[in-house]
Parts: structure tokens; C-alpha cells; sequence
């Protein structure tokens, strides 16, 4: 194989022109699917982060056997449990509904440990403080601990939705056109890998920003935490 | 037939289960198989750029930055296609198995070295200093001193990690890898019933739960003082 | 034995128990209004947990207080107003350190009293005025020094216009030369009339400031008076012993 056959097999001009259109449209829908399932997810975590500061083992067990289930089935399998299994139930759902499912049942369960630990790093004496001045529970944590919970968590925040957002590449499998789909579409009905090629640079391009600000932050939270 | 009955019908149906159980376990062998060689080449590669880095040859670094940030920003699903059905264009062709063990050994690999090279950064630059001090050489000093060190610290993330990557395994189904979820999902479609994606979703936590409640301990025993 | 004439704090056999532990065993404290009371005592004698405990920071195992004629115990006592006629000062600030000065006392002025922005900046400037830390207020705590955080939880706690101002240790956790700061900004609260319950080791101040001394030891009161009578002439065993250790070096 030369090396104008390899160019030709992974990176031709032509066959990207002709598939743009079609990525451009997946790479439309992940960023779609990714402002769904990233808010779902995260306003899931801080339900379970919020239940874990209620102080009753009627709550905190259940709890944690919600989140480590969920943590401990693969977000592909949840998915095509949901996809796949529902319809036998009687509950047909479209490809949309099952991810939003699946993402919120495995995302949220992380956000949650992310958030409660968050939570847990923030001093009580902060809590003590704000019910002293007559702010109610609600109110403290809204106001006192939870801004400063996200700003102590935040690497691992960030570091989440970016798994998140790489995570919807697996819609694919219940044919939803996201980026990945389409350049699947593409590669098959050109004989072509650059589609699939290109899926992969533009995921790059979109995501190397994020990984090179994590490399620092999380750099200089290992450095700090000694 | 109460509803009751066809949802357990639906997906606990004894027939069914023991019908697909055996393949459900060869599945389940499969993916331990596919998860064991993922944990030793990924972690292996991964220590040894973080090694390779500490070195500080510059042009070096920047390659090993640059594959490390290329595998934290691409989805592992979209480097599972781009080997599967991407090679085969360069006269390449790896089976489902072989793309998936490299896929996510690569992602492994990228993830530990972040992982181990920021344990590295974060042992003091004194300890280096002591140790050279009293006449050890650099490799004695990096593994005698540095890396004990840097292992205690690198524990946690890199346990909870690996747990994450290894769920990966999953995502081989998508490239007719006959691991758990292939083997429920072919179960699925022969017996047009779920119970196989049940067995394999119980496989799943058989094999992850006690891993999960193993990484919690892991991070409240190798917690980091504040 | 009827309420106190004056009292405005009146706490009465306060028992604590924290877990198999006893911290608190039958207190009976008064405050009288314009009062400053001085809590000393060796640690763990239960002085903090009193203090935690008459604005119900801690919950009592038994007994009864009342603070400005209300019952803090009592189910149907909204806690959170009460709390705001207790203003509270902490030995580790607990300055919101998400928030400037400024921030950090406008919070429950706007929140909890449902001010406007505007008034309740313009107020959380007079606090921090009383406090000498008008010039600081778009400080973040972490650009403040120990005794200027402290001046801010004073000034976030006096905005709330407060009936009694209770100090847990508040310069334990200074170093020696910012203690001084602390201590004008209390006794000029304690000179514009304010009624305060300081549980600290600033024995000079409490001979300078205090109107009376409450001596605990082992989770109850050994004995109480003037701070001439228990500095110069204490009657117990027990308060001797402590007078003369923390008076010695």
C-alpha cells in the first residue's frame, strides 16, 4: 500500500466534501444530544447530592445502592436495556427518550458522588454561620455551600461532562444520528474511512480545549492536596 | 394474563434464562478475559510514557502530551470504529476482540499516564534532591523514592479509572464481540424476549458491583488529608 | 424561683449529653441586659457547647432557655428568627469565602430580612464601617488577615441589629500581634450598650470589660462574680487552680 493509497483511504478530499453535509448535520445532533443529557444528568446528581445530607440510614442506604447500581452497569448496557427492553414491557420509547434515560440513571449517579463530595468538603462551621444569621437549611445550602461545593469539585465537574459528551457517542448504537452514526452512514455507503476519520478530528477539535484545561487543574490539585 | 405476569414473563422468564444462561457466562468469561488484557496493557503503556516522560526530553513530551490528550478526547466508541471498520481500508483488518482490547488499552494508557504523571509532579522536589544527594542515580531515585510515593497518591483516581474503562468493555458489542451485552443482545434477538438482557445486566453487576463498593473503599483508605 | 428582673438570656439546667459523653451538667446562666459575661474555664468544660447551645447551634438533652422572651426550645418557635436576635462569632471566622466582606454580611439582609440589594449594602457598610473595615469591603476573606476576618463575622453578625452577640474564642485562632484589632471592635460594641457572652482566654480584657465572670469546670459553673472577686480572690479549689496556671506564664 503506497502512501497516496493510505492518504486516499483515511483522509481524501473528495469523499469528505461529499460527506460534510451528513456530518455536519450528526455533529449538529451531538451538540444537541450533549445540552439534554449534561443538565439532565447534573440536576439528577444534585437530587442524589441533596438527598445524601439527609441524616437518616432510611435514606443514606437506599442511596447508595441507587448510585453504586448505577455505577456499576455499563451506560451501553443501561441504554440498550432501556432501548431494547422497555418496548417488552409495554413501553415503547423512542431513541431520544431511552438515551435521556440511560444518561440520567448513569451521568447522575456520578455528578451525585462528584457533588456530594463537594458537599462534604465544605466546612460545617460554613452551615453553622449562615443558620446564625437566620438563613434557613435550604437557604444556607443554596446560598453558602453549594457555590463553594461546585468551586471544590470543579476539575472533577468538568471532567464528568466531558465523559459525558464523548458518552454520546454510544447513541449511535440505538441509531441515533449523532456524529458518530453519521460518519458510520458515510463510511458504509462510500467504502471510505475518511468519515469516520473525520468524525474523529472533529471530536478532537471540539474536546482537546477541555483535556488540555483539566490536565492543568487536575495538576495543581494533586500538587495542593499533598 | 395480569400485567404482572407478562412483565415477569417478559423478563424473568425461567425458559428463556436457561436456555441463553450458558452463553450469558461464556460472555461472562469473555469480557474478564477482554477486561484483564485492557488493565495490563493499558496500565503498563501508561506507566511507561509517565516514566518515559519524567525523563524531560522536550520533543519527546510533547508527543507523549499530545497521544495522552488524543485519547482523553476521543470517544473510545469512535476509536472502536475507527480500527474495526476503518483498517480494513488500509488492507488492515483486526478483529472485533483485537479492536476493542486496543481501543480502550490506548484510553487506559492515555488516562494513566495523566494520572501518574501528576502523582510524579506532586512528590517534592526535596525528595529528588535528598536522594541524589546521597549518591543514588537517577533510575534508583525515580523508583526507590519517586514512584512509591507517587503510587500511594495515584491510587484512587487510578482505581476508579480503570473501573470506568473497564465498563468499557461493553462497547465491544457493537463490534460483534460475543462479551455479556453481545451475548444478551443475540439472546434478545433469537428468543424475542429480554430475559437474556436481564441475565446480562446481573452479570454485569456480579462482576462491577463489588469492584464499585471496592473503589469506595479504596478512596476513603487512601484518602487524601485536607 | 422567678425569671430574673432584666434577664434578657435566662438559661436554666441545661443538661447536654453527647452520646455516653456529659458534657453539660445542670447549667443555670442569666444575662442581664447591657451585660458582659465572661465563660472561662479549662477546655472541655463544657463553656463552647453552652454558648452552642443557647442559640440552639447544639440541641440541649434538658432544660430550658429563653432569649428576649422567647422560648428557643420551644416546636413552635420559628428558630430562624430567633437566631437573627443572636448574633454569633465564631474562633474560625467562617467567612464565606465565595463572597467579599461585603457579600458575606449582606447575605441574610437580604435573604432572611428580604432587603433590596441596595439597602442591604448601604446597612453591611455601616457594619463594616463599626468595624473599621469600610476601605475592605470588596475584599474576598482570603485577601483579609486573621483579625480583619474576624472584624467582618463581627460586622456580619451586628448588621442583623442582634439583642445579644455571643464570641466563642474569637482571637483563639489569631496570632498574638491581630488579637488587639478584635478586642477594640469588641469593646466598642460592648460601649454602645450591646449585651454580650464571651467565652475566650483573654483574661486582660475580661478584667477590663467584663462585669461578670463565670468560672465552669467538668460541665457545670463552680463559681461566678465580679472579675475582681474571681481573679483576685477566688473562693473554690477548683478556680484557684485555674486562675493561678493561666495566670503564671
Amino acid at each position: 500500500m503506497t502512501f497516496d493509497d493510505f492518504l486516499q483511504a483515511f483522509f481524501s478530499v473528495e469523499i469528505l466534501q461529499q460527506a460534510w453535509p451528513i456530518l455536519w448535520a450528526g455533529l449538529l445532533n451531538t451538540l444537541l444530544l450533549s445540552v439534554v443529557v449534561v443538565p439532565l444528568g447534573f440536576i439528577g446528581g444534585l437530587v442524589l447530592a441533596l438527598l445524601g445530607t439527609v441524616h437518616s440510614r432510611w435514606v443514606r442506604w437506599p442511596l447508595i445502592a441507587w448510585v453504586d447500581l448505577f455505577r456499576s452497569l455499563p451506560p451501553l448496557v443501561l441504554l440498550v436495556f432501556v432501548y431494547a427492553g422497555l418496548p417488552f414491557a409495554g413501553l415503547e420509547v423512542n431513541a431520544l427518550t431511552a438515551v435521556a434515560i440511560g444518561f440520567f440513571l448513569n451521568t447522575g449517579a456520578y455528578y451525585g458522588e462528584i457533588l456530594r463530595a463537594g458537599i462534604e468538603s465544605v466546612p460545617r462551621g460554613q452551615v453553622e454561620a449562615a443558620r446564625c444569621t437566620g438563613l434557613t437549611t435550604a437557604q444556607a445550602m443554596l446560598h453558602v455551600v453549594l457555590p463553594q461545593a461546585v468551586r471544590n469539585v470543579l476539575p472533577d465537574l468538568i471532567s464528568n461532562t466531558l465523559e459525558v459528551v464523548k458518552l454520546t457517542s454510544i447513541a449511535s448504537v440505538v441509531a441515533m444520528p449523532e456524529l458518530l452514526f453519521q460518519a458510520r452512514q458515510a463510511q458504509s455507503v462510500t467504502y471510505n474511512a475518511t468519515p469516520i476519520m473525520a468524525a474523529a478530528v472533529i471530536y478532537f477539535i471540539l474536546l482537546w480545549p477541555v483535556v488540555r484545561l483539566l490536565s492543568r487543574l487536575e495538576n495543581r490539585q494533586l500538587a495542593g492536596r499533598r | 394474563m395480569s400485567n404482572w405476569d407478562r412483565f415477569l414473563d417478559s423478563f424473568f422468564n425461567a425458559r428463556v434464562a436457561a436456555e441463553y444462561l450458558p452463553k450469558i457466562i461464556e460472555g461472562f468469561w469473555l469480557t474478564i478475559l477482554l477486561a484483564a488484557c485492557i488493565i495490563l496493557a493499558g496500565v503498563a503503556a501508561g506507566l511507561a510514557l509517565a516514566v518515559l516522560r519524567s525523563l524531560g526530553i522536550r520533543v519527546l513530551n510533547w508527543a507523549i502530551i499530545f497521544v495522552v490528550d488524543l485519547f482523553r478526547a476521543l470517544p473510545p466508541l469512535v476509536i472502536i470504529a475507527l480500527l474495526y471498520f476503518g483498517l480494513p481500508a488500509a488492507g488492515l483488518s483486526l478483529s472485533g476482540f483485537a479492536a476493542a482490547w486496543l481501543a480502550l488499552s490506548l484510553v487506559l494508557m492515555a488516562f494513566t499516564e495523566e494520572i501518574f504523571w501528576a502523582g510524579i509532579t506532586a512528590v517534592p522536589k526535596g525528595q529528588w534532591e535528598a536522594a541524589r544527594s546521597t549518591g543514588l542515580g537517577f533510575l534508583d531515585t525515580f523508583t526507590l523514592v519517586v514512584l512509591p510515593q507517587a503510587v500511594r497518591m495515584v491510587i484512587p483516581p487510578l482505581t476508579n479509572r480503570t473501573i470506568a474503562i473497564t465498563k468499557g468493555t461493553a462497547l465491544a458489542s457493537v463490534v460483534a464481540v460475543q462479551e455479556i451485552l453481545g451475548a444478551a443482545q443475540a439472546g434478545v434477538s433469537f428468543s424475542f424476549n429480554p430475559t437474556p438482557l436481564t441475565l446480562g445486566a446481573v452479570a454485569y453487576l456480579v462482576l462491577f458491583l463489588p469492584v464499585v463498593i471496592l473503589g469506595r473503599w479504596v478512596e476513603t483508605r487512601f484518602a487524601w488529608k485536607r | 424561683m422567678p425569671a430574673q428582673r432584666g434577664a434578657i438570656v435566662e438559661a436554666r439546667g441545661i443538661h447536654k449529653h453527647f452520646g455516653g459523653l456529659h458534657v453539660l451538667k445542670g447549667v443555670d446562666l442569666a444575662v442581664r441586659e447591657r451585660e458582659l459575661v465572661f465563660v472561662i474555664g479549662p477546655s472541655g468544660s463544657g463553656k463552647s457547647t453552652l454558648l452552642r447551645c443557647l442559640n440552639r447551634l447544639e440541641e440541649p438533652s434538658d432544660g430550658s432557655i429563653t432569649v428576649d422572651g422567647i422560648d428557643m426550645l420551644d416546636r413552635r418557635t420559628d428558630i430562624n428568627k430567633a437566631r437573627q436576635r443572636i448574633g454569633m462569632v465564631f474562633q474560625s471566622f467562617n467567612l464565606y469565602p465565595h463572597m467579599t466582606a461585603l457579600g458575606n454580611v449582606a447575605l441574610a439582609l437580604r435573604r432572611v430580612q428580604g432587603m433590596s440589594r441596595a439597602a442591604a449594602e448601604a446597612k453591611a457598610r455601616q457594619a463594616l464601617e463599626r468595624v473599621h473595615l469600610a476601605d475592605r469591603s470588596g475584599h474576598y476573606p482570603g485577601q483579609l488577615s486573621g483579625g480583619q476576618q474576624q472584624r467582618v463575622a463581627i460586622a456580619r453578625a451586628i448588621a442583623l441589629e442582634p439583642r445579644v452577640m455571643l464570641f466563642d474564642e474569637p482571637t483563639s485562632a489569631l496570632d498574638p500581634e491581630l488579637v488587639g484589632g478584635v478586642l477594640a471592635a469588641m469593646r466598642e460594641l460592648r460601649e454602645s450598650g450591646m449585651t454580650m457572652v464571651v467565652v475566650s482566654h483573654e483574661m486582660g480584657f475580661a478584667r477590663a470589660a467584663a462585669d461578670r465572670v463565670v468560672f465552669m469546670d467538668g460541665g457545670r459553673i463552680v463559681e461566678e462574680g465580679p472579675p475582681e472577686a474571681i481573679f483576685g480572690n477566688p473562693q473554690q479549689e477548683r478556680t484557684r487552680a485555674f486562675i493561678g496556671q493561666i495566670t503564671r506564664h
